[in-house]
């Protein structure tokens, strides 16, 4: 099978791949790179668990080709801690229980973090709205709604 | 968190340090972060990938099984059969002595429901082991089926699994689960009111967010490393053990991280057979279900059908219940036979009632086999009884809050499975809950306890 080569920055930092042409970027970074935060569960883009930020949008890795990423810059939640401390989101998801099994987390935070970059003050409904493409399978929402309305009020006072 | 501690305040210790007390959860920065390891997280060197080829009936004889051309596709390096397995006919809980061993490996000669796993592929890669798996031919003679419980159970009906030997479990107290506490039927006659209805359930899937599977790393010395997410690490360790005829010492199981699981991990299905590909081919192997698997093969909460006759007086006490549950168990055991017997335990409910006749059924028919979710055997059989005690206090005109206060079981009552209850509190939750949900009930029963000195 034709591999082709793939340049993207991961978190920061400049990643280079020769991949079989037809590789998922959850594969990609999975399994090559070595970055397993993004989670696959449905492998049809219908759980969110490998949710990523492309260029500053929500992207599902398992529906998205690797060759596609071409001089990407790529964001996961293992790389959106600064200086080993943790992201008003990450802190938020800890301090209101809002992980249980965690398999959806990484793709939850991912979910959240795109909506707090574009709506730093997001209303109740417009988190359900931004999480929407998410499932997860044993918190029923509520904490994780209340872990980034929470996440939203931490950056506000910030920026205050 | 609000503790009541006004409740019991005389009876209980107030020494906890632990309980009670809001503690951060230890895997949480874990997996905020990515960091926690799921069994799918492991990505071994050379590892092959595991496809099944699938049952297509939900009953058929297996005439013949062709594999040369699916050998033959690029990328394959092994294929396993039925008589590849060492001890290939087996059952999860004949550890606590429950059996027989009913259900195989790999089928052997019958597959008694569809998606019953027939012949493994190990590939290079989970494309080529998908291409290959459909290269492999199987010659079925398909044979009457049996979806509903009440069929099977009719003589004639198609026989499910032969290890039984009719389509019922067989309980060493016979065809059924049997609680027998005085003679209902007397009672009933001196019953103000009867009523008799009946429930019934659908299969349910768990839909775990991380699919079933593992990652096995052979170690070199005939010892092997299983990455997997079962919930049930000893069964899995132990049941290998038994199906691959490896002592436990040639296993090491890593695990203890679930990407959700709701009971729909604790069968032994897919570790087995990863481990004897690795023992064989000697390179790691990954078997994990597709979605699509995980969503049609994996075992679901089974089936139920209940039906419940209450003898109740006017003044609201109910003083005999009759009850027949049905479990579906699917083509095999699994966590069946126990989830039937556990609904016997419950069906008298958390009412003190004096008069009570039980018999729960763990029937065997053609669909998916069944197993463990959240409560089963129970849940099903707590939606009955409710709907039940509403209808009750309905049919005689009473409060269905206030209904529930004057049959809960408190402390010193005799169950129908003669124990004695104690710890009970429900009278208490109960008030909490019409004080919760503004549903007043008569200030005799908020003065109730189920708390009885000296019981």
């Amino acid at each position: 099978m034709a591999k082709v080569p793939v340049q993207f920055t991961l978190n920061g930092s400049e990643k280079a791949e020769f991949v079989d042409s037809g590789t998922t970027l959850l594969n990609a970074l999975r399994d090559k790179i070595g970055d397993t935060s993004p989670k696959g569960g449905c492998h049809q883009g219908t759980c969110g668990a490998c949710s990523v930020i492309i260029n500053g949008e929500l992207r599902l890795s398992c529906l998205t080709l690797a060759e596609t990423c071409n001089g990407a810059a790529i964001t996961t939640t293992s790389g959106i801690a600064e200086g080993g401390v943790l992201h008003p989101l990450q802190r938020a998801f800890l301090d209101t229980f809002a992980t249980q099994c965690g398999f959806c987390t990484p793709g939850m935070i991912i979910a959240a973090k795109v909506l707090l970059d574009h709506t730093p003050n997001p209303s109740r409904d417009e988190v359900i709205e931004a999480l929407s493409g998410n499932i997860c399978r044993c918190t029923g929402y509520e904490p994780i709604i209340q872990a980034v309305l929470l996440a939203a009020r931490a950056n506000s006072q910030n920026a205050a | 968190m609000e503790l009541r501690k006004s409740y019991f305040a005389d009876v209980r210790k107030d020494d906890l340090h632990e309980i009670g007390q809001p503690r951060p959860r230890s895997d949480s920065p874990g997996h905020v972060t990515g960091k926690t390891a799921y069994f799918a997280d492991r990505n071994f060197p050379g590892m092959l990938h595991l496809k099944m080829v699938r049952s297509p009936h939900h009953h058929a004889r297996i005439r013949s099984i062709d594999t040369s051309e699916a050998e033959k596709h690029p990328g394959v390096v092994k294929i396993l059969t039925a008589k590849d397995v060492p001890h290939n006919v087996y059952t999860i809980l004949i550890l606590i002595q429950v059996g027989p061993e009913d259900e195989t490996v790999l089928a052997d000669g019958k597959v008694r429901w569809k998606g019953e796993a027939v012949v493994a592929v190990l590939a290079e890669t989970e494309r080529a082991a998908q291409e290959a798996a459909a290269k492999v031919k199987v010659d079925y003679e398909v044979l009457p089926a049996v979806f509903d419980m009440e069929e099977a159970l009719k003589p004639g009906a198609p026989l499910v699994n032969e290890y039984h030997g009719q389509n019922y479990y067989l309980y060493d107290s016979g065809e059924c689960r049997k609680v027998r506490f005085g003679d209902v039927e007397a009672v009933f006659a001196e019953a103000d009111h009867l009523l008799e209805q009946s429930y019934q359930s659908s299969p349910i899937e768990h839909a775990p967010t991380e699919t079933t599977g593992c990652v096995v790393m052979p170690e070199g010395n005939d010892r092997f490393t299983c990455y997997t997410n079962t919930q049930a690490m000893f069964f899995t360790l132990d049941n290998t053990s038994i199906i691959l005829q490896m002592p436990g010492s040639k296993l090491h199981f890593v695990g203890g991280t679930v990407g959700g699981g709701f009971g729909g991990k604790v069968d032994v299905i897919v570790e087995p057979i990863a481990i004897l590909g690795a023992k064989l081919t000697g390179r790691p192997v990954s078997f994990v279900y597709s979605r699509e698997e995980e969503m049609q093969i994996s075992s679901p909460r089974a089936a139920e059908k209940v039906v419940i006759k209450d003898g109740v007086m006017k003044d609201g006490r109910i003083i005999a219940r009759k009850v027949t549950g049905y479990t579906d168990a699917g083509a095999y055991s699994r966590h069946s036979p126990y989830g039937a017997q556990k609904g016997a335990g419950h069906y008298p409910g958390p009412y003190t009632i004096p008069y009570v006749w039980i018999d729960t059924y763990c029937v065997y028919t053609n669909r998916t086999p069944s197993s463990a979710m959240r409560g089963f055997g129970v849940t099903i059989g707590d939606f009955a009884l409710e709907v039940q005690m509403d209808k009750l206090a309905r049919l005689i005109g009473m409060d269905p809050l206030e209904f529930r206060f004057i049959n809960a079981y408190r402390d010193g009552d005799m169950k129908a499975h003669r124990q004695p209850t104690e710890g009970a509190a429900l009278i208490e939750c109960m008030q909490e809950a019409s004080r919760a949900a503004n549903w007043p009930v008569a200030k005799k029963y908020m003065a109730m306890s189920s708390y009885v000195k000296g019981a």
